[in-house]
């Protein structure tokens, strides 16, 4: 992450406010459709998966997909975390959301996980959001993002 | 044993950061206490009856004698002078306050300890076998792998948000030390026919209000795929454990009513579809962790003990376990004097047995999840020596594994959650037996005590469980036989009707004498309760 591409906007017509967005296409312009109803229509571009929502009936839409947003109705409901990741792995490049009870203290993990745009319920201190999303600079385990594990830099 | 390079040491920094700033912006109003619970739970911090409560996390239970003394020296600065050694080979302090917990969380982290992940909803402190590195038993030394899972665990940014708490424990050897299937995930460090080691995975066991064995399901996981097989194994359970009913949200449940082959086959879809991504650490990290791990510089000496003092003997005999070096023995230090507290220690008794194990055995330390200290590599030839400055710090109770050796959780004197006192009931049990001399007559006897239905005394397990109970708000206790967390795992069966805090202690002599009188040749109480069945027992108790 370079900290040029961490911008506030306010995207206006979504009906969740995007605080962070780490990617430089164009935002998806129209609201999202649930999982099922994405299943069924072959136009849709945008899905919401809510925590009780597999991931994996996704996986063959991929490719018309620009959005997708995951649902945390509460931060302590972690399910989110999984299906962003199985969609990463899935190959997913467009654009991953956390909306919902998003906080300070989970955005590193979210990032990780593969999340690039957070639109929490009730915006957050920019400056303790900058600081969480510098996280604690190495890692331990390899996940949705490309950094080098510990483990990894311990033995080049 | 594990030494921090500067990566671990620098993630644990930036943590004592990361919590100064957490605790700031809660003071600030920023964080709203239910916002902050979560935050403060990840560093261990839990708010008790009268005062917060830190948990530090001791890794597999091992500890050099810099980490005991400077525990010891927190317990002087920060507690009330004294810590609890807990049933998860963690350490507690009781009194603590908040304005005080990043200060101390700096301090731990001046000899590598800290208190990540000892509470919330994550992968807890991995545990093990007490004497590995030690058993004459083992296979091979299991710590490297714990440690392997320990920084796998550390920070996973999928698995900090789990349906609930996860716990991992890690053994080596035939002889379970480490309660090892009563674990979210019990790993069993095995050989295969090809001579190969790997990982045998029971998931799926725990205590608490259901108690449940751990099924085995997978009888072989090669080494190098170790990580990448837990991490399925969690993606599976963050996917689809329940998170509707707190008291169903552990993996054992989730396992219960999915089957454990429904369980199974989707961990292997998962693992497959793992394999794939690439997660697994290089193995190049599992050989730089195995020599921390490796036998120190044990020597030839004398082999035969003078018996000349009873008193030494009597000690020697129950609290010195065999060696895999027959000039050494493991010693146990038993934090559990008559009528004390079980588990607890002063900060001068971990002052010295910090002392004592930089003296007398390679600068190690081992927690028990029997709440005592292990000495794991002490010559035959310096026991008498040690013996003797234990006996003076009142740390040479001769009682492992007896029935004074008695696990008990906080209970009422210190748990929000409780219904009963486990900490005098405990007392006054191990002062009855010690007065009525029967204590060694009696044998290995694990009486395992708690004060509600959580289960932190370990008493599904015991050889006879006690359970608090809130009986129409009086202390009532409900006694349990039968229960083993070794290799011969079995869950306690409950006698009937509780009874008041003088009924139980009656009734935990009573079930012994039932014992004695029918016992045969070398049957410990687990033998004839198995043998006989509860129907004696029972008898005994109700039919007067
Ligand atoms: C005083 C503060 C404590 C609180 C609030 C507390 C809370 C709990 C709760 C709620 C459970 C049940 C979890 C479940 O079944 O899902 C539990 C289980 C457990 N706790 Fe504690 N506990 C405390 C202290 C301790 C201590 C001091 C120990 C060690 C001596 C301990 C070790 C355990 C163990 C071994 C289990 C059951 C095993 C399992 O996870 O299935 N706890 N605790
Ligand atoms: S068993 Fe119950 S009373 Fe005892 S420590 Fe655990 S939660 Fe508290």
């Amino acid at each position: 992450m370079t900290s040029e591409n961490l911008h506030s906007q306010d995207l206006g017509a979504s009906p969740d406010e995007v605080q962070f967005r780490f990617r430089n296409d164009e935002p998806a312009d129209h609201g999202t459709v649930t999982v099922d109803a994405c299943c069924d229509q072959t136009n849709a571009t945008a899905v919401r998966i809510e925590p009780g929502d597999d991931a994996r009936v996704l996986l063959p839409f991929l490719d018309r997909l620009a959005l997708v947003e995951v649902n945390f109705p509460t931060f302590g409901d972690g399910r989110g975390y999984s299906a962003a990741r199985i969609l990463r792995e899935a190959g997913y490049k467009g654009e991953l959301r956390a909306v919902g009870d998003v906080l300070i203290d989970q955005l590193s993990h979210m990032r990780r996980c593969g999340f690039d745009a957070f639109a929490p319920d009730k915006p957050l201190d920019e400056e303790d959001a900058r600081r969480a999303f510098e996280g604690f600079g190495n890692v331990n385990q390899s996940a949705a993002d490309a950094r080098r594990t510990i483990a990894e830099l311990r033995h080049e | 044993m594990y030494q921090y390079d500067q990566y671990d040491q620098a993630m644990v920094d930036a943590r004592v950061e990361e919590f100064r700033d957490q605790a700031q912006r809660r003071l600030d109003g920023k964080l709203t206490e239910d916002q902050f619970k979560p935050l403060r739970l990840m560093n261990g911090l839990y708010l008790q009856l009268h005062a917060y409560m830190l948990r530090v996390a001791i890794p597999y239970g091992t500890l050099n004698s810099r980490q005991m003394t400077a525990l010891g020296d927190i317990a002087d600065k920060y507690d009330r002078g004294y810590g609890h050694f807990t049933t998860r080979q963690n350490l507690q302090y009781n009194w603590i306050k908040l304005e005080d917990a990043a200060d101390i969380l700096a301090d731990l982290s001046k000899v590598e300890m800290h208190a990540i992940q000892t509470s919330g909803n994550c992968i807890r402190n991995i545990s093990s076998d007490h004497f590995a590195g030690a058993a004459h038993d083992e296979l091979i030394d299991p710590r490297p792998y714990a440690e392997l899972l320990r920084q796998w665990s550390s920070f996973h940014p999928e698995f900090t948000y789990l349906p609930r708490k996860f716990k991992i424990a890690v053994i080596a050897a035939e002889t379970d030390r480490a309660a090892m299937r009563l674990h979210d995930i019990g790993i069993q460090i095995v050989k295969n026919e090809a001579g190969e080691v790997g990982a045998s995975f029971y998931v799926g066991g725990g205590m608490g209000r259901t108690p449940m064995i751990a099924p085995q399901i997978r009888e072989f996981v090669p080494l190098d795929q170790l990580v990448t097989y837990a991490e399925a194994c969690l993606r599976v359970y963050n996917r689809y454990g329940r998170r509707d009913n707190k008291y169903k949200a552990r993996i054992k449940i989730l396992v219960h009513e999915m089957g454990a082959e429904e369980y199974t086959r989707q961990v292997e879809e998962e693992f497959a579809h793992l394999l794939e991504q690439g997660v697994e650490p290089p193995l190049a990290e599992l050989e730089r962790i195995k020599p921390f791990f490796a036998d120190p510089a044990f020597e030839d000496g004398p082999k035969s003990i003078d018996r000349s003092d009873p008193d030494f003997a009597l000690w020697v005999d129950r609290n010195t376990v065999r060696h895999k070096h027959d000039s050494y023995v493991s010693a146990v230090i038993s934090l559990k004097p008559v009528g004390g507290i079980p588990g607890d220690a002063t900060g001068d008794q971990m002052r010295l047995m910090a002392k004592l194990a930089k003296q007398y055995s390679f600068d190690e330390l081992r927690v028990m999840h029997t709440q005592n200290i292990v000495l794991p590599h002490v010559k035959i030839a310096d026991l008498h020596a040690l013996w003797t400055e234990l006996e003076a710090a009142d740390l040479g109770a001769p009682n492992l594994d007896t029935i004074e050796d008695i696990i008990a959780c906080p209970g009422l004197d210190y748990c929000a959650l409780a219904n009963a006192r486990s900490i005098p009931l405990a007392q006054r049990i191990s002062e009855n037996f010690a007065k009525n001399g029967r204590t060694e007559e009696l044998g290995q006897l694990k009486l395992k005590i708690s004060g509600c239905i959580n289960a932190c005394g370990h008493h599904h397990a015991g050889h006879i469980g006690i359970l608090g109970v809130d009986k129409k708000g009086t202390e009532n206790y409900q006694l349990s036989l039968g229960g083993s967390e070794a290799e011969d795992v079995s869950l306690a069966k409950i006698t009937g009707p509780g009874f008041d805090e003088d009924g139980v202690i009656k009734a935990v002599e009573t079930v012994t004498d039932v014992y004695l009188e029918t016992r045969e040749d070398g049957e410990r109480f687990l033998d004839t309760y198995r043998r006989i069945g509860m129907t004696p027992f029972k008898e005994a108790l109700y039919d007067k």
